[in-house]
């Protein structure tokens, strides 16, 4: 039976190879190529589109990309990780509902969560109408990099708080009453015991929130207005305006890298695979 | 006793955060101006004009079409492929996991893009059939992804039972394999629905003349102002959810319930 339903496989074999493998394979060819190159026959190779992209210019966006992305990683993480901790802590009856309220926001069209912050950050918004009533100045909000950390934050939050919950809930209590028992005050349990076996939560929740903010082109489209350029933007300007594929193409399998390099570092923090995956 | 209330006051503050920006969309559906920011005044009528706007009544039945289409068709797909990738052994089996992954990992706008190539280089036309081919693509890894752990807990000798029993392998496939990994391919589908109706970068990277989906529009809208009667259809889509969640939750707990209660009846 089991070498029998081997065969099973084969139609998405051929279908992985037609529409995931031959497409890679299409940005990787697109990317070592000239511009002029339109045919098998007239063929050019070349390196000049990698080189292209570490010119300052764009070497600025790609650093300014990893820095935003670092930067909302990292405000996920000091507001996730209470959160995961004071969900683990409730009770059981409460704590599915704390969950689902988490995952909630996700249900709803991420361009539409997005946009509502530009109704509440706007210079005619709520926040500032807010600040007017309370006679404060109104405040420039939208169309600043700190919106388009806003919306980040905003958006992937979720995501670093249920790995983190996930590895907080699976915690051996028996360990913790031990340190308990050995005489560790509260301060020394948290630093000793518990953050050290939630560190696969937050191995998984830090490249979780990365990965895909890294690469976002809509928030900081919507959000950051033309201040704060991404890789993402550049990518979709360089296929959709420009018409630039090959340079397009260099770019994406750079992200593509940078993608597969935090992967394997997941991969080898996250020893046990299914905190990853319970996500999705 | 001071520690809980704070983290109280945490946890509140943490989903005011989460939800503030959906209840900001849902009150400005009810609100009269179409000047985002001002409270004028109650009204229905953007929902009312909500069935005469075509454009987004089109991308609304674009959005529906093409997610329950790719659905079905990635479930299949990715139903199939489990099982045959559950029984391969060694690198085959390990090199199939890895390129399923690929879509799963590689940035959306990869993706998007990659998928354009292929379109363009093969002169096929853009349309109905890229975005849901394209659909299809990312969503049939999650599918497998969902159905895979399932397998691994089923019991071979189970299947091996039935087939010495006198069944034929597919009738095996039926009555034994199928019935057990149920909930993964329930999960499977239910995920790529979702996925589909709210992917923007894919379709955006693959649509066509005529064809959009509700990301689409509201991209196109965010920029001029958004029209009130997308908060409305908003606020519709996210209560239905709401209430399909509550519902799923319940079921779900019920199964359990007579599960454990069947249990203990054959103890």
């Amino acid at each position: 039976m089991k070498d029998r339903t081997k065969y099973f496989a084969y139609p998405y074999q051929v279908w992985m190879i037609i529409f995931i493998l031959f497409p890679c394979f299409l940005v990787l060819l697109y990317s070592i190529t000239t511009k002029e190159s339109n045919g098998l026959t007239t063929i050019q190779f070349t390196l000049e589109n990698f080189k292209k992209f570490f010119a300052p210019l764009y070497m600025n966006i790609l650093w300014d990309s990893i820095f935003l992305a670092a930067i909302s990683t990292a405000i996920c993480l000091l507001l996730g990780y209470p959160a995961a901790y004071i969900i683990s802590k409730t009770h059981l009856s409460i704590r599915n509902t704390l969950l689902f309220l988490c995952i909630l926001p996700m249900w709803m069209n991420m361009l539409l969560r997005t946009y509502a912050w530009m109704t509440i950050l706007g210079n005619n918004g709520i926040l500032n109408n807010l600040f007017e009533f309370f006679g404060l100045p109104r405040v420039n909000m939208l169309y600043t990099r700190g919106a388009t950390v806003m919306g980040m934050v905003y958006n992937f939050l979720p995501f670093m708080i249920l790995p983190i919950y996930t590895a907080l809930s699976k915690m051996d209590t028996g360990i913790l009453e031990a340190a308990d028992d050995l005489g560790a005050n509260k301060y020394i349990k948290f630093r000793k015991v518990i953050l050290p076996l939630s560190m696969p939560g937050v191995i998984s929740g830090i490249v979780m929130v990365f990965m895909p903010a890294v690469s976002t082109f809509i928030i900081p489209q919507l959000l950051g207005g033309n201040k704060s350029m991404m890789v993402g933007n550049l990518i979709e300007k360089l296929f959709i305006l420009n018409g630039d594929w090959n340079f397009g193409s260099a770019i994406s399998i750079i992200m593509m890298i940078i993608i597969l390099i935090s992967m394997s570092i997941m991969n080898k923090f996250d020893v046990d695979k299914e905190g990853g995956a319970r996500l999705w | 006793m001071v520690r809980k209330y704070l983290s109280r006051i945490y946890m509140a503050i943490i989903f005011i955060f989460l939800y503030a920006p959906i209840i900001v969309l849902a009150v400005f559906s009810f609100n009269e101006s179409k000047s985002r920011g001002n409270w004028t005044g109650f009204t229905l009528k953007w929902y009312v004009e909500l069935f005469h706007d075509m454009d987004i009544r089109s991308a609304f039945y674009y959005t529906i079409l093409i997610a329950i289409t790719s659905a079905i068709i990635s479930t299949l797909l990715g139903t199939i492929a489990a099982i045959g990738i559950n029984s391969m052994k060694g690198k085959m089996k390990s090199i199939m996991l890895n390129v399923n992954y690929l879509p799963v990992v590689n940035p959306d706008i990869v993706t998007g893009i990659s998928l354009m190539i292929l379109y363009i280089s093969f002169n096929i036309r853009f349309g109905f059939k890229t975005v849901l081919i394209s659909h299809i693509v990312f969503n049939t890894p999650y599918v497998i992804l969902s159905i895979l752990p399932k397998l691994r807990q089923l019991d071979v000798h189970m299947t091996e039972a039935a087939m010495d029993l006198g069944a034929t392998p597919i009738y095996a496939l039926r009555k034994v394999i199928l019935p057990e990994i149920k909930p993964g391919i329930i999960t499977g589908f239910l995920m790529a629905f979702t996925l589909s109706v709210d992917d923007f970068i894919i379709s955006y990277f693959t649509k066509g003349e005529g064809v959009t989906n509700l990301s689409i529009v509201i991209y196109s809208m965010a920029r001029r102002g958004v029209r009130p009667t997308i908060n409305a259809l908003s606020t519709i889509m996210l209560t239905v959810v709401l209430l399909l969640m509550i519902l799923i939750n319940k079921r779900s707990n019920g199964v359990e319930k007579s599960k454990k209660k069947r249990k203990s009846e054959v103890m």
